[in-house]
């Protein structure tokens, strides 16, 4: 009886713990970010200009309707997708390949690791101010088109020509960030038991072979999260086209969250901004979604 | 069995030579950042043809005492560990009272909150960077502290973290301490947080790595120049007249620095940190 009577105290105990340890990370998380998440869909109805703050006045779809319109809209739109779709293979690619050329255990192999991985201990404003001037079109200054005229090419305008700024950051952003994938798709590598190798090899396997049957299939998981943060973390592209070329040139490089910005904080359209933020959201949960179900049915 | 050795010799001679040659490749753009720190700013771009551009000739720290002459960089940098250490003491303990509650607590709520914890760690920061303004400009808290600190410490993918860690904890160990007549704040802070170091040394790690790199958020709301952000400082220096590049890229070597410290002292939890994330998510 005694006991029985501890252990549901014991219980409500529990209960009320539970109650007062989550609370303050869950209010926290409340105001933070819940109520931002449904101010941003609330501001996008209305007509907020942070000049005039009193004179905020319902339009319903409004914003909405001058967005579909807005080809300002539709270019960072454009530039955001190019972005992901290419930096997305681009660098888990390259973050495979150098985590496989690392995988083996040989004496050193952490100094090559930490070589890949050394653009990830400096800021992406660190490298993007680095190659604004390494990218600089002057073969006398550029460290890059010193190198391209040594060979006997002509210098590329990298940042300054509407074609070549956003490949340039690109490239950029795959250099910086492939030593963080990489260090997950080692662990994932490390995970892949020998042996199926080992039986592999005595097969008559090729390395080619090897990689196409062992490696791959064992590495979907790790591959799909890889995907997955790598394409959030294009999606939300500033800092790089902020620091390197302010948006342009000519609008190349400006992205929906630039577009949030110059919006919001600049122009001070804060209830266009807000749509924009709403629109940008889904778009990211969305592509979240469909990689998670995409992965899932194979 | 002599081929077997041979072909071990060819693997280590392309292992050690691809990588030789991929990694001075890949690291290139950051030894010339180190060299043209190091160069008087005539001699910078001196020698952009040949090999030399990678060995700083009449190498001194000038540029980096330059560095200091023309921003504040001690109060630059005292600012922005201040806040990431604030951040940090409190996301450490509240997000894992809140990961310790969801793993080993029953309470009505808590599948809901985990399922919110789940959904949000993809949540994008930049979408409600507009609301949040406001929220900090109705505190009043633009350009305070409070602005960088409070909206950055409880963090979905923190909680997440910890809770992944503690629901390992065998409840075997919190039962006993309850029998015992230790209550759950007491068995908390005493049995289960001394057990736990490496997953406090791995968020801690991650954790300072992002705040120490970001750069929109603080770029809104410090708008102050006595108060800015590390990463604010560099960003305007660079834009700061007259422009000289030497001491941009002193500018940009300081700034590393303390991470650089910090990878070497918890290299084991960072990188551990990056792999379990991606084992476990």
């Amino acid at each position: 009886m005694a006991s029985k009577e501890k252990l549901s105290g014991r219980k409500r105990d529990e209960r009320i713990a539970g109650y007062v340890f989550s609370l303050p990370a869950v209010v926290l998380l409340i105001v933070f970010l819940g109520v931002p998440i449904i101010y941003t869909v609330y501001y996008s109805v209305f007509q907020y200009q942070v000049m005039r703050p009193n004179d905020i006045l319902f339009i319903g779809l409004e914003n909405y309707k001058k967005l579909i319109s807005d080809s300002d809209f539709w270019v960072s739109l454009k530039n955001t997708f190019y972005f992901t779709v290419v930096v997305v293979p681009v660098q888990c690619i390259l973050a495979l390949l150098l985590a496989m050329l690392v995988s083996k255990k040989f004496k050193g192999v952490s100094i090559f690791r930490t070589m890949y991985f050394s653009p990830q201990l400096t800021s992406m404003v660190v490298i993007s101010v680095l190659w604004t001037v390494l990218y600089n079109s002057n073969p006398n200054t550029g460290l890059i088109n010193a190198f391209l005229t040594n060979l006997g090419m002509e210098p590329i305008n990298f940042l300054t020509n509407e074609k070549t700024a956003m490949n340039s950051i690109i490239f950029m952003s795959a250099w910086q960030g492939a030593g963080y994938q990489m260090m997950i798709f080692l662990a994932g590598l490390q995970g892949i038991p020998r042996d199926q190798y080992e039986a592999a090899s005595v097969d008559g396997a090729t390395p080619f072979q090897q990689f196409w049957s062992i490696t791959l299939p064992n590495l979907k998981g790790t591959i799909k999260y890889v995907i997955m943060i790598t394409m959030i973390q294009a999606m939300k592209l500033f800092t790089q086209p902020y620091v390197m070329t302010q948006g342009g040139p000519r609008n190349s490089t400006k992205t929906m969250v630039y577009y949030i910005y110059t919006q919001g904080f600049q122009k001070g359209n804060f209830g266009y901004a807000c749509a924009v933020a709403a629109v940008f959201f889904v778009i990211v949960v969305a592509m979240s979604l469909l990689m998670q179900n995409l992965t899932s049915e194979e | 069995m002599k081929s077997l050795k041979a072909q071990n010799a060819l693997h280590k001679i392309l292992f050690y030579a691809g990588n030789t040659i991929i990694g001075i490749i890949f690291v290139s753009p950051l030894i010339w950042m180190i060299a043209a720190s190091l160069k008087p700013e005539a001699k910078i771009f001196a020698n952009m043809n040949s090999i030399k551009t990678f060995v700083p000739e009449d190498a001194s720290l000038n540029n980096f005492i330059e560095v200091f002459r023309r921003i504040d960089l001690l109060n630059v940098f005292k600012n922005t560990i201040l806040y990431i250490l604030l951040i940090l003491l409190f996301d450490l303990l509240l997000n894992s009272l809140c990961g310790y509650a969801l793993a080993k607590f029953r309470f009505r709520g808590r599948k809901l909150i985990l399922s919110f914890v789940v959904a949000l760690m993809v949540m994008p920061m930049e979408a409600i960077l507009l609301p949040m303004y406001i929220e900090m400009s109705q505190l009043g808290w633009v350009n305070t502290m409070q602005a960088l600190v409070v909206p950055s410490i409880a963090k979905c993918f923190s909680i997440y973290m910890f809770y992944n860690f503690f629901i390992d904890i065998p409840d075997d160990l919190i039962e006993a301490a309850s029998i015992d007549g230790s209550s759950p704040v007491r068995t908390f802070f005493f049995i289960v947080m001394p057990i736990s170091k490496t997953v406090y040394a791995t968020v801690f790690i991650l954790d300072f790595v992002a705040h120490w790199n970001d750069f929109m958020w603080p770029f809104l709301v410090m708008t102050g120049k006595d108060r800015r952000t590390i990463q604010l400082a560099v960003q305007s220096f660079f834009g700061t007249q007259p422009v000289h590049y030497s001491a941009i890229m002193a500018s940009l070597v300081l700034s590393a620095i303390p991470m650089i410290i910090m990878f070497v002292f918890m290299q084991k939890y960072y990188v551990e940190g990056i792999a379990s994330s991606g084992i476990k998510g």
